[in-house]
Order: C-alpha cells, then structure tokens, then sequence
C-alpha cells in the first residue's frame, strides 16, 4: 500500500495535475452553483477535453469538478433554496432558513468547512479500508437495498416537518408516483403517459427538483410578499453577517462532522445508494443524537443540522469512488458519468485496476486530498463574494430565479411541453408548501423511486412472489426494524408531547 | 371531523390515488408476464394503494396542527401574472427563438413585479441574455436554436 500511495503522490503533485484539480474544482463550483447544472452536467461537459490528457490527470480533473460542483451545489441551496443536485436538498432544511435570519456567510463558511473535512476524512478512510470494504458492499443483495430506500424514505418523512408524518409520507408517496411515469425498465411498456410521446423517457429530475424548489419557492416570495411575517425575512436577507464560526459552533460542529463522515462514506459505498440518502440520513441521525433543545432548532437554521449533511454529501462522494474503483459499479449518478469516460480511455475498473494501473487508483485518492484543501482555499476567501446574490432585489432576483430554471430545463430538452409541465408542477407544489406539505420527502422519493421499483422487482422475482425476503436475511430484517423503530420512536415521541 | 383546507387537500389526493390506482391496472403487460411475481403494474398498485392508505388516514385520523393561511395577504395576482408570462414564453419559445424570448420574459418580469429602472431593466434582460448565450452557445457548445437570430444573419 505505502507503494501506492507513493505512485499516487508522484502522480497527483506534478503541476499539470495540481492545476487540474485547481481548474475543476473553479469550474465545478461555478457551475454547481447554477440550479439546474449539477455535477453530472459538468462532468460531461468535461469529459470531450480531458480525452486530450492520459487516463490519471483526466480523471483528477473530473474528481475535482465533482467536489466543486458539490459544494456549489450547496452555495445555492443555502442562498436560494434552488439545490441543483439531489444530494444537497438536505443542505437546504438549515442553511437557508439560517441565510434568512442574516448569516449567509457563516453557512456558507459551516458548509465549506463541513465538506472539507468530510471530504478529507472519507479519503483516510478510502485509503486504507478501500479492498475491505468493496467485499462489504458485494454482500448487499436486492432487499437490503429495497430495506435501506424504505428506510431513507422513512426518516426523511420522519424528520423534515415537525408533526407532519401523514403529509411527508403522503410527499414520498407522490414522488414515488412521478417517477413511475414513462417506459418500464425492463420490459419497456409506457405507463401513466396517456399516449403523450413527450413522457415516455419519463419526468427528469431536474424538471422536479427545480419546479418544486427554485420555481416554487421565487412564486411563494411573491405570493407572501405582503405577509407580515415573510417581510420580516426579506430585510434580514439582505444582511450578509460575518464568515466568522464562533467556539459555541465549532465544538457542535466537532461532534457532528466525524458521524457524519462515516455515515456519508458507508453510504456512498454502496452501489446506487450515494450522497442523497447519506445526507439524509446523516441529517435524520443527527437530529435523533442531539438534546432536545437542539432539536428544537432543526429546520430553523441549526449548525448541526447543516454541518450533518454537508459533511455527509462531501464523504460519499469519496465513498462511491469505491465501488466504481474496486467493481466497475458506479456509486451514483455522476461516477457512471466517469466510469463512461474511464472506459472511453480503455481502462477497465475492477478489483485488477489495483494492478494493472496502480498510479490512476491512487493519484485519484491522493487528488482528493489536494482536492479539498484547494476548495477551502479557493471557497473561504470568495464567501463573501458570493453571499452577495442574496443583496440582488427581489424584484430582479425572482425573475432570474425563474430564469435559471426554465433555461436548465429548455437546454436540456429544447422541448416546450417540460416547461408547461414544470409549470403545473410549481403551481402545485407552491399551494403545497402554503399548507406546510414538506418538499424533500417528495424529491427524495422520485429519485429513489425507479431504484426501488428494481431492486423490489429482483427480490420478489428470487423469492418466486413472497414476502419472506424481508425477514430471510438478518441484514434485511436489521434495516427494516431500524424502519419500524424511526416510526414507532416518532410516534411515541408525538403521543407524548400532546399528552 | 373539522373540515379544513388540510383535509380538503388529503381528500384530492386520495381521488388522485383512485385515479392512479384505476390506471395502474389497466396498464397492459406482455402475456406471459400476466402472472408474474411482478410486473409493469405492480410497483403501481402498491404504490396507488399506499397513496390511498396515507391519504385516507390524514382524512380519518384529528389534525392538532392546523395551518392557517391569511388569504387576504397573498399576491395573487402578481403570481398569477407571473405564472402566465411562463406560459407565454413557453408557448414562443421554439417559434421565436431563445434570445427574444427570455429577454421579453426577463424584462416583462421586472415590469410586472413593479420595478421601473430602464436602464438596469434592459441591461439584466437583453445584454445578460446575450452574455448567458454566448457562454452556452459560443463557449459550452450547448446548441441553442432561435430563428430569429438567424433571419438576421447573427448565427449561422
């Protein structure tokens, strides 16, 4: 291993390469930053020019936009409330209500240290418990899979809106229907497209999220405009508040980023699960572990509460490099995206890409180390920069808000029926959010929900139609009484509070 | 049971999972699939019978948490506008092309939202449109159709 660590620093701090990871971590925050333009976006956006570098230096500096983009991801959840990838909506829960109350820039300074030392953690651990830990992440079937998407979607509806159980679960359930919209997987049959081309490849996600979160929420600024207590919010917006963490929230953040980070890493490790449900489950366990008192703040602009899943999203990036490194599975969405340009150079992921090229395994785990200190330096010193978004009036905010979302969706399909769907969509979810129906719930369950449908597909088709699955193998019946435990603890904690 | 605008909401989403429901057994699979442990409808029904179960449940079950939205505050009709400068721009967008399009829907926004600086009204609307489309167009290579920027002969 010191052998490979050795090749891996060798390569990873030649100039080219450390340039390449300064060059995508700049670009991957600005375009992390759009709503609408994640990291999948950049990636591929990227992947034309690095085919002009070898192997290692193009994958450094796809790693390196995929950290950027994140953490731009979560500049523009904590400022607007627009995240531009799933795996910082649960950024949004506390850094946004805390940039109203005037503390932009200590968010978004919490947010930049959280997913420095996340990233940073999860790549010790990368390091040495990579081998052990793709043979953890082999031994997960179908229903522990289906077991741990009951078990995100349970804890989101649990902990995203204070004694609204009924209306969150309603949410996943609404989300898990959208998703189930369009071709079949497998057998390709169309369902709920009422002979509309349009929706036969199915909604896109980034039409959802944007007209649930950044069309909804500028219609919702305009519908409250005149209301007393939204006022209010609007000229605290406008203050940036310093990027100073005092010691109060540093001590919080010291307990929360080391869970956090080994929750976001054993997440991203398994195959298709990533930074989304390890930021939610990160922000459900954290809210579960603090006093009560703490837990009062949750959802109102808590320190933990953002420290959680910033520190979380940052470590399954790490994390889902393991899957993709040792098996050739990508872990989320964006390392498919990488493992299409990995294969693009003929380099073949698995657990020979230890041997057969050493120096493109360890310069990448190396790079992120580089990585992330490079985002501090880069992210810190422009916060107050950046912050400045929130001084823009709301009467050219909200239309540029607008802007981003109905131009990231036309780009992406250059078809005008996504933007009236987009449209309906925002409509709704707006009256929604006035009667307190919480959002996340419903985002989280539309991109779990064709996941889910497969890997409930797999286990019911082995176990010939039964149930039993469940219950056979004592990972599964773990996850699931874990499940009941959330729900039974939420109902207990609801029961006693009104007696 | 204490009718409120909570429970007005449950009970469209129970209609709605009626529908959803109705539909998902009427989706057509493969004969051999017919009876499958699972098919194309499965993952549906469980998921219309669940709607109907969450749904039916808030409709049932007391709701202590009562929101209370004040009607009188809300901008309707600046929402509404807004709402129908997007389908308007959607309804040009392919017909008139992108440049145009934003631009107006852009600098209408500001006008309806009751902002009335010209100058800065234009700068963010036609000058920031032509600078995101250049950097899209011109840099990202994201191919951008507008018909009208070609009938003057701006793009090729």
């Amino acid at each position: 291993m010191i052998e490979g660590i050795l090749i891996g620093l060798t390569t990873a701090l030649t100039f080219q390469n450390i340039l390449m990871v300064m060059v995508g971590c700049f670009f991957g925050t600005i375009i992390g930053m759009l709503p609408g333009l994640g990291p999948m976006t950049a990636i591929a956006l990227m992947i034309p020019i690095t085919y002009g570098f070898d192997p290692a230096t193009g994958l450094i500096l796809m790693a390196g936009v995929y950290y950027g983009a994140v953490f731009g991801g979560s500049t523009s959840s904590i400022l607007l409330n627009a995240p531009g990838v799933p795996g910082t909506v649960a950024t949004s829960f506390d850094g946004y209500p805390m940039a109203q109350q005037g503390k932009a820039g200590k968010a978004l300074a919490i947010a930049a240290w959280s997913s420095f030392a996340g990233g940073t953690l999860s790549a010790i651990y990368l390091l040495f418990m990579a081998p052990s830990l793709s043979k953890v992440s082999l031994s997960f079937r179908s229903p522990d899979y289906f077991a741990l998407m009951i078990l995100g979607l349970t804890a989101i509806a649990a902990f995203s809106s204070k004694g609204q159980f009924l209306k969150a679960m309603m949410m996943v359930v609404l989300g898990l229907m959208l998703a189930s919209v369009g071709q079949d997987s497998l057998s390709d049959i169309t369902r709920f497209t009422f002979n509309n081309m349009n929706l036969t490849d199915g909604i896109s996600f980034v039409l959802v999220v944007m007209a649930t979160f950044a069309m909804s929420e500028a219609l919702t600024i305009i519908l409250k405009r005149n209301d007393p207590t939204s006022a209010a919010k609007q000229v605290s917006l406008t203050e940036l508040g310093s990027i100073r963490i005092n010691k109060e929230e540093r001590t919080k953040m010291y307990k929360t980023i080391p869970r956090s980070s080994v929750i976001g890493f054993l997440i991203g490790v398994l195959p298709g699960a990533g930074a989304t449900i390890a930021s939610f489950l990160a922000y459900g366990m954290e809210r579960n572990v603090v006093s009560d008192e703490e837990k009062e703040k949750f959802g109102k602009g808590s320190v933990n509460g953002l420290s959680a899943p910033e520190t979380a999203n940052n470590a399954a990036c790490s994390g889902s490099f393991v899957p993709m490194l040792t098996l050739g599975i990508p872990g989320s969405g964006t390392t498919a995206v990488m493992l299409g340009a990995l294969l693009g150079f003929g380099v073949q992921p698995g657990p020979r890409l230890y041997m057969t090229n050493p120096e493109i395994f360890w310069s990448i785990i190396m790079s992120m180390y580089i990585g992330m200190v490079i985002l501090l330096i880069l992210n810190l010193p422009l916060i107050p920069y950046i912050a400045r978004i929130l001084a823009v009036p709301k009467n050219y905010l909200i239309p540029l808000i607008l802007f981003f979302s109905v131009t990231g969706i036309y780009v992406m399909s250059f078809n005008n029926f996504d933007i009236y769907l987009m449209i309906g969509i925002a409509v709704v979810a707006t009256f929604l959010r006035l009667y307190d129906f919480p959002m996340p719930p419903l985002i989280l369950a539309f991109v779990l929900g064709g996941l889910m449908e497969e890997n409930l597909r797999r286990s019911l088709l082995l176990s010939n139609g039964s149930w039993e699955f469940l219950w056979d193998r004592t990972l599964t019946a773990c996850i699931l009484a874990t499940t009941i435990l959330i729900v039974i603890w939420h109902i207990y904690k609801t029961f006693k509070k009104k007696n | 049971m204490n009718i409120n605008t909570t429970k007005i909401i449950s009970l469209l989403f129970f209609i709605f999972s009626a529908f959803y429901l109705y539909t998902a057994y009427q989706i057509q699979v493969f004969a051999f699939d017919e009876n499958a442990p699972f098919n194309a409808r499965t993952f549906p029904i469980y998921l219309g019978y669940a709607g109907l179960f969450f749904s039916g449940l808030k409709l049932i079950l007391p709701d202590p948490n009562t929101i209370k939205v004040d009607h009188k505050n809300l901008e309707y009709k600046k929402t509404g506008i807004l709402i129908l400068i997007a389908i308007i721009y959607g309804a040009t967008i392919l017909k008139v092309g992108y440049f145009l399009t934003t631009s107006l829907f852009l600098f209408a926004s500001y006008y309806f939202l009751g902002e009335r600086r010209w100058i800065l009204m234009f700068l963010l609307s036609f000058p920031f449109v032509a600078a995101f489309m250049y950097l899209l167009h011109g840099i990202l290579d994201i191919y951008l159709r507008d018909p009208f920027l070609q009938s003057i002969g701006v793009m090729g």
